[in-house]
């Protein structure tokens, strides 16, 4: 029983996890029709620029872990958004127009020269990432079944998805979003700047990918340049596992993935972890193409 | 004069947000285990200087894209200049200065600031034409000296031919064992490219699982002889065939797929094979590999020279062979069905092509040639593990494709000896060679999509001709 609750709690975390990286593939390609396969590369230098200050301000001062934490993942989140919006700019931008398989490719070169970039400008090996979440006292008695980690990570996931929601429902630029996912050149003829839309969304996407980074970094204790590309790939799978372009069904997506790696690794082979995921992709992707929640699509001539 | 300053305020902006943004990542390098930080300050106008003169370029190609301008593209080759030789001035004069007498740093970083600013500043003077710019909308015209059109004459193409010829057969006996064996790589890497280009150039399905079609030939040969003891021409043909197999396995679930869940399928299946390869371990051996694989053999048992040699000359034939099939391919029923495929497949559909067929077929054509690559690989290495066929391989190849163009055979061989033999003779680049191939993927898909030798489209007329 005890084993079958940690398999349930790993496969929630890693569902957390996933599920802060899709929003930004199921958001972005919602509203321009891209996968962004340079996705997975912000979330990776989320986890860099947390792990290069925190580090910073763990050799320099002496603040407390928990203010570290903070500042660690305000930096992740400006830098990650940062990159993300930079990144629209160059590469997608003015290719607005262009075939789906142009895009595609530039944004496979987005995802090479980011990851290389880090790669020269840091190190190729893997660097320990010292956890900054404190354990609670109050969780001993449950210690060996959740971690505090785990509690940090599932809370934080809830709270992103609650803020992200109303953001989503209840704003003018949600409001917009929305509009722009619909229809572009509707929502251009009433007044809807598209390009700041798109900014917003992959500032946003950026953002959510990045606090996943952080946690994740936590949760493992070390990163390295590559981390971005499987975790990438799996947001990806969850993505459409749960409908590409919903936001519930991303993080529905997220959690049957999480879940089903977690078992499949517990109960089946742990070896095969990692091609669970590619195996539920596929067959998702010939049974039900559209996703766990989303539509049919029909293209009409 | 307010342009140029528009432009310079624009450059300016450009360069600051980017050093900001790569601020933690390029100047702070922590090291969490002996808690030391050290602080690259260095980077800082390197960054700046390149971002600001780079902004500059593109913004000027941006422009080129749309519309035709003289002195843009004066600017950009003049930009290109300076940008190529101030870092070489600097690093010339720094390891000067250095070997003179090191505790002279100071110096050098003010050398280098110097330089710097210099050329910014020439930079400024020299943008001054861009507001004087005329600019009209680009027009097709004809070339004064048309290449093709040169290269197709009979009286240019069959000396050349014939040079070409000579080149190759002489060039193993002429270059030592080292060369051969790049080149070999070389002419693989060309077959590898023009398998992909089938699937990608003519099918128009972006395939990023190609490496495991390659794996599967290899292992074929390895896994044959290790059991069975199977040498290396009985091998070749098993590996087109087990190519193929492949090609079809990955072919079915695929068919309702379009353009970018494609991408990712082949992705997915691409890992799939390499994780299988890699666990499967009382079978494959697992990560360490099939070792000891003999090469081909001739008649006798060849020394390692000959057997390079040997090995050249089949590789060759085998790029002819793909060349002249492919070539027939694009010429037949089902090239033409591949091609309108790609540009509409419902159009395609409803003009009574089989879809299912057509994607079919696409796959099979391309990891066939794979296949035989793979034997070839095993043959040429004699040793093969899981970590040759990772995801990067499929990317090289994808980019040889892109960089060359995409359904274009010229260019995809062009693009292949640039991928292979650029890095190769250039050792001091080779540690920048996954982010160049990076750049290079982003720069051709915004400026030219089509390639750097695009493909001819035919023509077909009905009748007679009218001039």
């Amino acid at each position: 029983m005890k084993f079958f609750l940690q398999l349930v709690l790993a496969g929630l975390t890693k569902g957390s996890i996933y599920a802060l990286i899709a929003l930004g593939y199921t958001m972005v390609y919602g509203i321009i029709q891209l996968i962004n396969f340079a996705h997975g590369e912000i979330y990776m230098i989320g986890a860099f620029t947390a792990l290069i200050v925190s580090g910073l301000l763990q050799i320099t001062t002496t603040l407390h872990p928990i203010a570290i934490l903070f500042i660690a993942l305000a930096a992740a989140v400006f830098f990650s958004a940062g990159y993300g919006v930079t990144m629209e700019k160059i590469a997608y931008k003015p290719l607005r127009n262009a075939p789906r398989l142009t895009a595609l490719i530039s944004a496979i070169g987005m995802s090479l020269l980011l990851q290389n970039y880090v790669r020269l400008a840091q190190t190729s090996d893997f660097l320990p990432f010292r956890s900054l979440i404190p354990n609670f006292s109050f969780l001993t008695p449950g210690v060996s079944v959740i971690t505090t980690t785990q509690l940090v990570i599932l809370v934080t996931t809830f709270a992103v998805m609650v803020i992200l929601t109303f953001l989503i429902k209840f704003t003018r630029m949600g409001k917009a979003m929305r509009a722009t996912a619909q229809d572009k050149i509707m929502a251009q003829l009433v007044g809807i700047d598209i390009n700041k839309v798109i900014t917003v969304t992959f500032a946003i996407g950026s953002a959510t990918a990045a606090i996943g980074g952080v946690l994740i970094a936590n949760h493992m204790g070390q990163i390295n340049f590559y981390i971005g590309f499987l975790a990438g790939i799996k947001a990806f799978v969850a993505a459409v596992l749960g409908g590409i372009g919903s936001i519930p069904g991303a993080v529905l997506g997220s959690f049957v993935l999480g879940m089903t790696e977690s078992f499949g690794a517990g109960y089946i082979s742990s070896a095969y972890e990692d091609a669970f995921a590619f195996i539920i992709l596929i067959l998702i992707l010939i049974f039900k193409p559209s996703g766990l929640v989303g539509r049919n699509e029909i293209e009409k001539v | 004069m307010n342009k140029v300053l528009k432009e310079l305020k624009s450059s300016f902006l450009t360069a600051l947000w980017i050093l900001v943004l790569t601020f933690p990542i390029m100047i702070i390098k922590v090291n969490t285990i002996d808690a030391t930080v050290r602080w690259r300050w260095a980077n800082i106008p390197t960054v700046f200087f390149f971002t600001y003169i780079f902004s500059f370029i593109w913004r000027r190609l941006l422009f080129l894209r749309e519309k035709k301008g003289k002195e843009s593209l004066r600017l950009i080759l003049i930009d290109s200049l300076l940008m190529g030789i101030a870092p070489i001035l600097t690093i010339v004069a720094v390891s000067l200065i250095n070997s003179k007498s090191p505790e002279y740093k100071v110096l050098s970083w003010i050398l280098q600031a110097v330089v710097y600013t210099g050329v910014i500043i020439l930079h400024s003077i020299l943008i001054k034409d861009v507001k004087s710019e005329k600019t009209e909308e680009i027009q097709e015209r004809k070339p004064k000296f048309d290449f093709r059109e040169t290269l197709g004459k009979k009286t240019v193409k069959r000396p050349l031919l014939a040079l070409l010829a000579v080149a190759v057969v002489a060039y193993p006996f002429v270059s030592g064992l080292y060369h051969v064996g790049i080149m070999t790589s070389a002419l693989m890497f060309i077959i590898l490219g023009l398998g992909l280009n089938i699937v990608i150039g003519y099918g128009g399905l972006l395939h990023l699982g190609y490496a495991a079609f390659y794996a599967v030939g290899a292992y074929n040969y390895g896994l044959l002889y290790m059991y069975w003891g199977v040498p290396f021409w009985g091998a070749l043909p098993l590996g087109a065939v087990s190519g193929l197999i492949c090609g079809l396995i990955i072919g079915i679930p695929v068919l309702r797929l379009r353009g970018d869940y494609l991408a990712i399928v082949t992705l997915a299946f691409g890992e799939i094979v390499r994780l299988l390869l890699e666990n499967l371990a009382g079978f494959t051996k697992g990560p360490e590999g099939i070792a000891q694989i003999p090469r081909p053999g001739f008649i006798m048992k060849l020394n390692l020279q000959n057997a390079s040699i040997y090995l050249y000359f089949i590789v060759f034939a085998l790029m002819l062979l793909t060349i002249f099939v492919i070539k027939r391919i694009e010429d037949s029923r089902i090239g033409r069905s591949l091609e309108a495929m790609r540009d509409d497949e419902i159009a395609a559909q409803s003009m009574g092509i089989d879809l299912t067929k057509a994607k079919l077929i696409t796959f099979a054509l391309g990891a066939i040639w794979a296949g035989l690559v793979g034997v070839i690989l095993a043959g040429k290495t004699t040793y093969i593990n899981p970590g040759s066929f990772t995801l990067m391989e499929s990317v090289m190849i994808l980019v040889a494709v892109v960089l060359g163009g995409m359904g274009s055979v010229p260019g995809v061989i062009l693009g292949a000896l640039l991928v292979t033999l650029i890095p190769e003779y250039l050792r001091f680049l080779s540690d920048y060679r996954m982010l160049m191939f990076g750049v290079a993927l982003v720069v051709m898909s915004i400026f030219r999509p089509q390639g750097i030798i695009p493909r001819v489209r035919k023509h077909y007329t009905v009748g007679r001709e009218s001039a």
